[in-house]
């Protein structure tokens, strides 16, 4: 397992510096000219006050010397100054992660808990009513985009219910991360985070289940005279758990990105919401930089699904 | 078959949305009504069956307009994801060796960026039109593709048929376009249908959020984002960008579904990838 652990680290260093290098291009390749930016409202810096601060940052040099530098200040953590809030970037940074986090863990949470059962109860009715709804309510779930889902809980939860707060993490005045009113205002967002895992898992599950329940360790099992309850719960539930932890990696993708729509519409302060506000104030060195964590975030999720999977099933080596 | 025929209905209608906005309703979609703002639906004109808009312009024919970018942008960009990711696969799973290194190496660190904030960034970084943002987005979307590709290219090149086309003397190219890419086709048509479905959902995302298609072109995506400031006011503005969405979406998924099951049952589900 150890071996494992440090070769799966290994192969992420490649993917790392492609994430890094895309980051890269796409800004130095863009058309807009950041030193401009940063000086938009400042009129009275003169055009060759502007080219001889672009020679100071080094923006003249060829490309891979750039690249090299900024790598290596991106590897200290110095993602420069937001231009927009005049604070560095990695404090920015660093405010919002946990709130993202809480909310994405949240949404995989509530995703498995409603999930996986509904694949088991749609397997156990195969045909009947159960799995038709079961079936019409993922299809249905899948093609709803995540922002018409918020809106209609905005809309008949919060605003003509109003069981639930239209957004934001805590009332006004209240700072707390693991109290009832933080749990109240999560409930809106968690449920439109674990509609992409509540789409997509009950499917695998049933297909998983419905797999193992023809196998013969199930006869085997009900012949010696286990309950009905037990052989499913232990011989079929289990087994039908290993194959599922590789779909967590498309579940996780969706929930790191679709945070940017979930928070912008809940008005949750995470990464998400920090991205959009940033590239509506062209705010580029925080775009830069919530996009490489963002994207670090999802690398790191893909290493623990990988050795998840390698922990649930030891018969995994890497390799193709 | 009713997914096709509701799609087909919605494909017809955009792609008259000019000659029915010229003779049926009569008004342009950037044509600005502003003592008639937030009219709610009726049938006493056609250009009021849908309701008027914040600025007084007519709902339905932006609803056809917004339409076309958005079918536009998920069938050309899957279309060009389609075609990046079977060369990629196909070539990478036939000749092996440095190249399928690096494209395995593109698919997973593309695979690693959140699609949203990729989509930001370039918006943010480039002007985006219809064409632009299809383009960028077959550019990104084409991993699921090149990974099914790949796979099956990997598992068709030992086939004694390949073998034998090799011995005779086919050249490599010959032997990917008529040997092995008609076995893969199948299974791209399943994988076009939950891409273009992916793409759609991905385009209106990304409009909604500001950084896609730019008013005043209208696309379902940016007509909702408009839309979100006037709940209580008009919420016909809600109603029918996300209804238009998410009915296409599940026609496509429908379909894609359907041929999936008569094609291949080995590719349950995957709607998650074409999701991201």
């Amino acid at each position: 397992m150890g071996r494992f652990i440090v070769r799966r680290l290994l192969q992420a260093i490649p993917t790392v510096f492609g994430i890094l290098v895309i980051t890269f291009l796409l800004t130095r390749l863009s058309p807009s000219d950041p030193i401009a930016l940063m000086y938009a409202n400042q009129p009275e810096v003169s055009p060759e006050q502007l080219a001889s601060i672009r020679e100071a940052y080094g923006l003249n040099d060829p490309l891979p010397i750039q690249f090299a530098r900024w790598v290596g200040r991106v590897l200290t953590l110095d993602f420069g100054t937001s231009f927009f809030y005049h604070r560095p970037v990695i404090e920015l940074l660093a405010e919002r992660i946990p709130n993202s986090l809480q909310l994405s863990l949240a949404g995989l949470l509530v995703s498995v808990v409603v999930g996986l059962p509904l694949g088991v109860i749609a397997a156990l009715n195969r045909g009947r009513f159960p799995d038709h709804v079961i079936r019409v309510l993922s299809v249905g779930l899948n093609a709803v985009p995540d922002f018409v889902l918020g809106l209609l809980i905005i809309l008949f939860l919060a605003i003509n219910l109003r069981w639930l707060p239209a957004g934001s993490m805590n009332v006004v005045g209240e700072q707390c991360t693991f109290c009832w009113d933080r749990l109240w205002h999560l409930a809106g967002p968690v449920l439109l985070a674990a509609n992409g895992g509540i789409a997509a898992l009950p499917r695998f599950m049933r297909a998983e289940m419905l797999e193992i329940l023809s196998q013969d360790y199930m006869r085997t099992a009900r012949s010696k005279g286990l309950a009905e309850k037990v052989v499913i719960a232990r011989h079929a539930f289990r087994n039908a758990l290993i194959p599922i932890v590789t779909i967590f990696g498309g579940v996780l993708t969706v929930l790191v990105s679709g945070s940017v729509i979930i928070e912008v519409v809940f008005n949750w302060p995470g990464l998400g919401r920090l991205i959009f506000d940033a590239a509506n104030a062209k705010d580029y060195p925080i775009v830069q930089a919530a996009v490489l964590l963002a994207s670090l975030l999802l690398v790191i999720s893909y290493i623990l699904r990988d050795l998840a999977y390698a922990w649930v099933d030891p018969r995994i080596t890497l390799g193709r | 078959m009713t997914a096709i025929a509701v799609l087909l209905v919605l494909v017809v209608l955009a792609l008259s949305a000019d000659v029915l906005s010229d003779h049926l309703f009569r008004t342009g979609f950037g044509d600005i009504d502003l003592p008639g703002a937030f009219a709610k639906p009726s049938l006493e004109e056609p250009r009021l069956w849908f309701g008027l808009d914040a600025l007084g312009r007519s709902e339905v024919v932006r609803m056809l307009y917004g339409g076309r970018v958005s079918l536009f942008v998920g069938v050309f960009g899957s279309l060009v994801a389609l075609t990046i990711g079977l060369t990629v696969g196909m070539t990478a799973g036939y000749f092996g060796g440095w190249w399928d290194d690096v494209a395995v190496w593109m698919i997973t660190t593309i695979e690693s960026i959140p699609l949203i904030y990729f989509l930001i960034m370039i918006g943010l970084y480039f002007k985006l039109d219809a064409v632009s943002l299809t383009v960028f987005i077959g550019a990104i979307a084409w991993l699921g593709a090149a990974n099914l590709a790949r796979g099956q290219t990997i598992s068709l090149r030992g086939r004694d048929y390949v073998t034998a086309a090799r011995t005779v003397g086919a050249s490599p190219g010959r032997i990917i376009l008529r040997h092995i890419f008609p076995n893969v086709l199948p299974l791209m048509v399943v994988v076009l249908m939950l891409a273009v479905g992916g793409t759609i959902l991905a385009e209106s995302a990304i409009s909604f959020l500001g950084f896609g298609i730019v008013p005043p072109q209208p696309s379902w995506g940016n007509m909702l984002s408009g839309a979100t400031q006037y709940y209580f006011k008009g919420p016909h503005l809600i109603f029918f960008p996300s209804a238009a969405i998410t009915l296409t979406v599940l026609c496509v998924f429908l379909i894609g579904d359907g041929l999936r099951d008569a094609l291949d049952p080995r590719l349950r589900g995957s709607e998650s990838i074409a999701r991201r």
